[in-house]
């Protein structure tokens, strides 16, 4: 086995990253198959699926719970097993939240709160960190060989990286601090600055809500400890040995930039990616690879020319150029990430006609992945 | 109805759709369609990630100040283009800033006392980039005000806000800006939604779920929906006859693996152009608004001279509208 292949080892965290819409869900649930066609046993922590997905891999009823999802093995070839499990990352924040609180009386203090209840919903950042929180849940309970994880749906690839600092920093409620705490004297302009800030921010939008997020803040005082060790444990298991980056990336100009960007950051945090999928990609035809697609594409125009594009022979010589000006620029805008992440292996997913969205098709992925 | 006519039916147009189905091309198109028929423009993006500025050509990144996109050709009497970008957290920071107590201080930001605000008051990003463009609507009152929205998901609550914002929060300035942003999205005459869509299963499936929350929930008007990338079809491509017969017919020598490759392409192009085909009728079916197609271009990324290519189709597909 080749491609991806050499990454399905017991023990491995997988996470697929990439910008929105490129194909994370996809990935992801196809290297979980692929997994479990390696004789392991594989589970995918998928967020927000489209429902056709999440009805294939059975993810319709309880999330946040592992589910095994049947293969059809009639094929005859070895087989481990395939589990899924779709993120709820309100209810994983409440699970860390009931775990860290000092009491029940505070747990659910929180729970209640309003700003609370907003958090998983508004606070960008949330998701991505409760995505990792469950990865190492469920590395810790041991109970599965490979984990893939998908990432959300966010704008930028990067937040999966930066969320977890984000979301620490807020339940750090230094603001609190500044609104309330006792200045010292050199704090003591920043404070008042603070308190006219609340006092406007009520004016403008509601005493009510700068009481939830007071009466947040207070509730959450002497859990911050337990969350921020929480936190660097988990950024040691996202940074260690056994997790891989998946970069997911489609031809586009946009989100090549964003891959090449993600992937100095990670480089900067002594990681790089594994792996690169590059999504979506138009057919290849027809090529030995002794000619440039750029050569080919000319001499097929200049054929289509000659022979006029309104005759059969012209017609299928201009459509025979368009796909491969199509494919040579896509390979352009690779090109220089394709460069950026060597000597990780690359792995060119054609557009698959239909969507990728029953078992099926998820093997026919796994296949290309592994290849 | 000829393009000027619809692009002077509604001061601002708000272009909403999934990620990546062509937002921004379509606003770029629009914007490049309103200057050919005479009509000066403004783009404002909202996640800018730098495909108008290209799409344009223009040589920098695009940020809050207004820059001339296209100067337009005064002499054809085409309109100019100019763009901005208008991100949220900028607006809520500026926002708070005009009903705060002046600059915000770094200390105060670094703290989370913007993320503290949006997060207590979720949708107040919205409302507020949403108050902007009304500023700018009124500011700019012979102007089309072409918004780039985020993608969707995320495109109803951002359009749908500022009406729940009305519901829970009674007095102030905040619920004053949100019904100004309501009265916006509801005036036909003020505002249109346009759907982007390509001709795909998920993005057909969403593009009649967001068009039902639009009217149902934001009660705006929505404007035909623009199908993107739609493969041009070649009427004089064979469907049975393979490539080695018509060459042999012609005298034409083909190299090694040359007739596959040319057959295998064409039964792709068909492939995807029945494909598409049917998912045009499913969503005819699903969405009964008057459909824009525009071409899939197969030429390297979308630039100036690509741009036009658009916005020229763009016009004829909305002249062919009743
Ligand atoms: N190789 C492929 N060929 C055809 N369709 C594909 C392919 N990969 C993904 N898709 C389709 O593209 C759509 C987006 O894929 P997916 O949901 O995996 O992306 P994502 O990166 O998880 O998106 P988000 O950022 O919104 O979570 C889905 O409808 C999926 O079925
Ligand atoms: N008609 C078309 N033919 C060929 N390529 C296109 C066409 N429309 C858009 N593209 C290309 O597809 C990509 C996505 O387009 P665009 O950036 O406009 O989408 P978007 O919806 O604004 O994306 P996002 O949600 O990321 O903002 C770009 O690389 C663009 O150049
Ligand atoms: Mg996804
Ligand atoms: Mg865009």
């Amino acid at each position: 086995m080749s491609g991806l292949g050499p990454l399905l080892q017991r023990g491995n965290m997988l996470v697929c990253c990439g910008s929105g819409g490129v194909g994370k869900t996809t990935i992801a649930a196809s290297l979980a198959v692929a997994g479990a066609r390696a004789g392991l046993r594989a589970c995918v922590v998928t967020i927000d699926p489209a429902r056709r997905l999440a009805d294939a891999l059975g993810l319709e009823t309880l999330p946040n719970v592992a589910h095994r999802v049947p293969l059809d093995l009639s094929d005859g070839l070895p087989s481990g097993e395939l589990w899924a499990l779709m993120l709820d990352p309100k209810s994983t924040f409440d699970a860390l939240v009931e775990r860290y609180a000092e009491s029940p009386d505070q747990a659910q203090r929180i729970l209640d709160n309003r700003l609370y209840r907003n958090i998983s919903g508004a606070l960008s950042g949330t998701q991505e960190y409760m995505a990792a929180e469950k990865l190492y849940e469920l590395a810790e309970e041991g109970r599965f060989d490979l984990l893939v994880v998908d990432t959300p749906p966010s704008r930028n690839a990067l937040d999966f990286l930066e969320a977890p600092a984000r979301l620490t920093r807020f339940l750090d409620n230094r603001l609190f601090r500044l609104v309330v705490a006792p200045a010292r004297s050199y704090l003591k302009a920043v404070s008042m600055a603070a308190q006219a800030f609340v006092r406007t921010v009520a004016k403008v939008v509601g005493a009510e809500v700068v009481d939830d997020a007071v009466a947040f803040f207070q509730a959450f005082e002497g859990m911050e400890e337990g969350f921020r060790d929480r936190a660097e444990r988990v950024d040691r298991l996202l940074g260690g040995d056994g997790t891989a980056f998946v970069l997911v990336a489609s031809a586009r100009k946009d989100t090549v930039a964003e891959a090449i960007y993600f992937t100095d950051r990670l480089v900067e945090m002594g990681k790089s990616p594994q792996a690169l999928v590059a999504n979506r990609l138009h057919p290849r035809f027809g090529r030995d690879g002794s000619e440039s697609l750029t050569d080919l594409a000319a001499s097929d125009r200049a054929r289509a020319d000659s022979l006029g594009e309104d005759t059969p022979l012209g017609a299928l010589y201009a459509n025979l150029a368009e796909f491969r000006q199509v494919a040579e620029r896509e390979d352009e805008v690779l090109a220089t990430l394709v460069e950026k992440v060597s000597p990780a292996p690359v792995c060119r997913v054609p557009y698959l006609e239909g969507d990728v969205s029953d078992l099926q098709s998820l093997e026919r992925v796994a296949q290309i992945l592994t290849a | 109805m000829s393009a000027a006519a619809f692009l002077r039916q509604a001061r601002v147009v708000i272009v909403i759709g999934k990620g990546g189905v062509g937002k921004t091309t379509v606003s770029a198109a629009l914007a490049r369609a309103a200057s050919l028929a005479g009509i000066d423009s403004l783009v404002v993006e909202i996640e800018g990630k730098g495909g108008l500025a290209s799409a344009f050509e223009y040589p920098g990144e695009l940020d809050y100040r207004e820059t001339v996109l296209h100067p337009g050709d005064a002499s054809k009497g085409e309109g100019e283009v100019r763009g901005r970008t208008l991100r949220a957290d900028e607006a809520l920071v500026e926002y708070l800033e005009e009903h705060a107590m002046g600059r915000l201080s770094k200390r105060l930001l670094s703290a989370g006392a913007v993320d503290v605000v949006a997060t207590a008051v979720p949708g107040i990003k919205d409302i507020l980039v949403l108050g902007k463009v009304k500023q700018l609507e009124r500011e700019h009152p012979a102007e089309l005000i072409i918004l780039d929205a985020p993608a969707s998901g995320h495109a109803i609550s951002f359009l749908a806000g500022a009406g729940s914002l009305l519901d829970a929060v009674r007095a102030g300035p905040i619920r004053a800006q949100a019904q100004d942003v309501v009265d916006l999205l509801t005036d036909p005459n003020r505002s249109q939604v346009l759907i982007v869509t390509l001709a795909e299963e998920m993005p057909v499936n969403e593009a009649a779920e967001v068009a039902a929350a639009v009217e149902d929930q934001v009660g705006a008007h929505l404007g035909p929906v623009v199908v993107n990338a739609v493969y041009p079809k070649r009427e004089s491509l064979p469907r049975d006859t393979p490539a080695a017969a018509l060459a042999e017919q012609n005298s034409i020598h083909l190299r090694p693996g040359e007739a596959e490759a040319l057959d295998a392409a064409a039964k792709s192009r068909h492939g995807r152009n029945e494909l598409q085909e049917r998912h045009l009728r499913r969503l005819r079916e699903l969405l009964p608004l008057p459909q824009v197609e525009l071409p899939f271009l197969f030429t390297a990324s979308i630039g100036g001279r690509e741009l036009d290519r658009l916005a020229v189709s763009m016009a004829a597909a909305l002249e062919a509208l009743d």
